[in-house]
């Protein structure tokens, strides 16, 4: 089963290897919707500074977004989801292998551009160090919560519109804590809190969203 | 033992039958339509002429008799909606199923009549049609999962299909409301503290808590009626769809 669960995320980390610039425009993605900040309310480094945590982890917000409809749709229309249902592995973990997979291969991309941005961005250097953290912790949840809407819109013609309809209002906590933490941080609040709340809601999602998931694929595969 | 595992069986399932349902909802709706109508009227003559006006905030105040029960509805609307996509998911109970999608639109209204009152309290109160207050801000992401919940319940061709995932999504957004609920009280205390304390919430007078109760049942009663007219023609509407497939079959 352990071997099951690591080439699943295997293979889908050299498909998005193959994949060529595909895969990178997630981070892309990013990259361009922070710049359109500055371009969008000035560039006086005093407001861009303020607005710094929450312009990056919104956009990082809706990066992972914009990518979650890769997760179980190519593998659905070319069949490959059903072989893998029927393989070794509970659908639980094949969804906790493919959310730890789409992690890889969007999460971090955003966590390595993520500084730098900051930097264009004029962000106070005490924030740098907690909005990693808070990345680390953050997006993983934010795959995890996004396969639940991954799943239920698999195979849906309409699916990548409604996705982001189903998934931002569940992703409102996570930003909430987020940028909370960051800013904490920023104006010496103290970031402790928060970050252990963003711990504390990775494990939970953790914990649940594999099962909510499982039972959406589940009613896809019937 | 047994016989009463089997008792609460048949209760659970009494209603699966729709045309006994049909039955039941055929009976009982006059009289919800007649409390809805009677209490709305009461509640409304009492709250808008009887009541008198509050000392601080005027006749303004009086919105409070619509937007308050109409939050209530909208929070229990969901909760509604959750228990009976919990019981549809694990018992594939028919009208549990039907019960939830033909409710969400009547939650959403309610969400939506909730911020507009809130809204259009608010203008003469604090001078400004919209704060990102807490309650407020967890209104709106309520109306967010309300519109995505109808609009993924619609998106699938097949109406059981569409009623499963939608009880998953329904089922994962009651476990997420306390924690949105909870996060958003916190981002307001930590960004802004205070700025909406002018606004003192009046200590009710008794003549005051009776309209707003009687609007309570009124809604409650409404949305009973209009559950029950959403209920009748969702079946018929299953029903016709069985026909016009059979017909293709055959």
């Amino acid at each position: 089963m352990v071997t099951a669960f690591f080439g699943l995320i295997g293979r889908d980390l050299r498909l998005a290897a193959r994949g060529g610039i595909g895969s990178l425009v997630t981070v892309v993605f990013f990259v361009i919707a922070v710049s359109l900040f500055p371009l969008g309310v000035g560039p006086e480094s005093a407001l861009l500074e303020r607005i710094a945590p929450g312009v990056l982890w919104v956009c990082a917000l809706l990066a992972t977004m914009l990518s979650l409809g890769r997760m179980f749709d190519e593998d659905f229309e070319d069949g490959s989801l059903e072989i893998i249902a029927l393989g070794p592995l509970p659908l639980e973990l094949v969804v906790l292998a493919k959310a730890l997979a789409h992690w890889l291969i969007t999460g971090l991309p955003l966590m390595i551009a993520a500084p730098v941005l900051a930097v264009l961005l004029n962000m106070s250097t005490e924030g740098f160090a907690v909005l990693m953290i808070s990345l680390l912790l953050g997006t993983p949840t934010l795959s995890l919560i996004g396969s639940v809407g991954a799943a239920l819109t698999v195979g849906l013609r309409r699916g990548g519109v409604l996705i982001s309809l189903l998934v931002l209002p569940l992703y409102v906590p996570v930003l909430i804590f987020a940028v909370g933490a960051v800013e904490g941080a920023i104006f010496g609040l103290g970031e402790q809190a928060n970050l252990l709340i963003l711990a504390g809601g990775l494990l939970a999602a953790l914990a649940l969203t594999p099962w909510a998931s499982a039972a959406a694929l589940r009613m896809a595969l019937e | 033992m047994a016989t009463k595992t089997k008792k609460a069986g048949i209760g659970l399932h009494f209603f699966a039958n729709p045309a006994r349902f049909l039955r039941f909802a055929r009976k009982i709706f006059p009289w919800v339509a007649i409390v809805a109508v009677a209490c709305i009227v009461a509640a409304l003559v009492l709250g808008l002429a009887v009541v008198p006006a509050d000392y601080r905030q005027g006749d303004a105040y009086r919105i409070i008799f619509v937007h308050v029960p109409a939050s209530y509805m909208a929070l229990m609307i969901y909760v509604i909606i959750a228990l009976a996509s919990a019981a549809g998911f694990i018992w594939r109970h028919p009208l549990a199923d039907l019960i939830a999608k033909s409710s969400a639109p009547i939650g959403a209204c309610f969400t939506f009549i909730s911020l507009v009152t809130g809204s259009l309290w608010g203008e003469p109160m604090w001078g400004t049609w919209w704060v990102w207050d807490a309650r407020i801000t967890s209104m709106l992401v309520l109306l967010f999962l309300y519109l995505g919940y109808i609009a993924l319940n619609s998106a699938y061709d097949d109406p059981t299909k569409g009623a499963r995932a939608s009880a998953i999504l329904a089922l994962v957004g009651a476990v997420n409301i306390p924690i949105i609920k909870f996060s958003v009280d916190w981002w307001n205390t930590l960004h802004q503290p205070a700025t909406i304390s002018k606004f003192d919430r009046p200590s009710m007078d008794a003549s005051m808590i009776a309209p707003l109760l009687l609007m309570v049942v009124g809604f409650i009663a409404y949305y009973l009626a209009v559950l029950i007219i959403r209920l009748r023609s969702e079946i018929a509407a299953r029903r016709i769809r069985n026909l016009r497939l059979a017909q293709v079959g055959g």
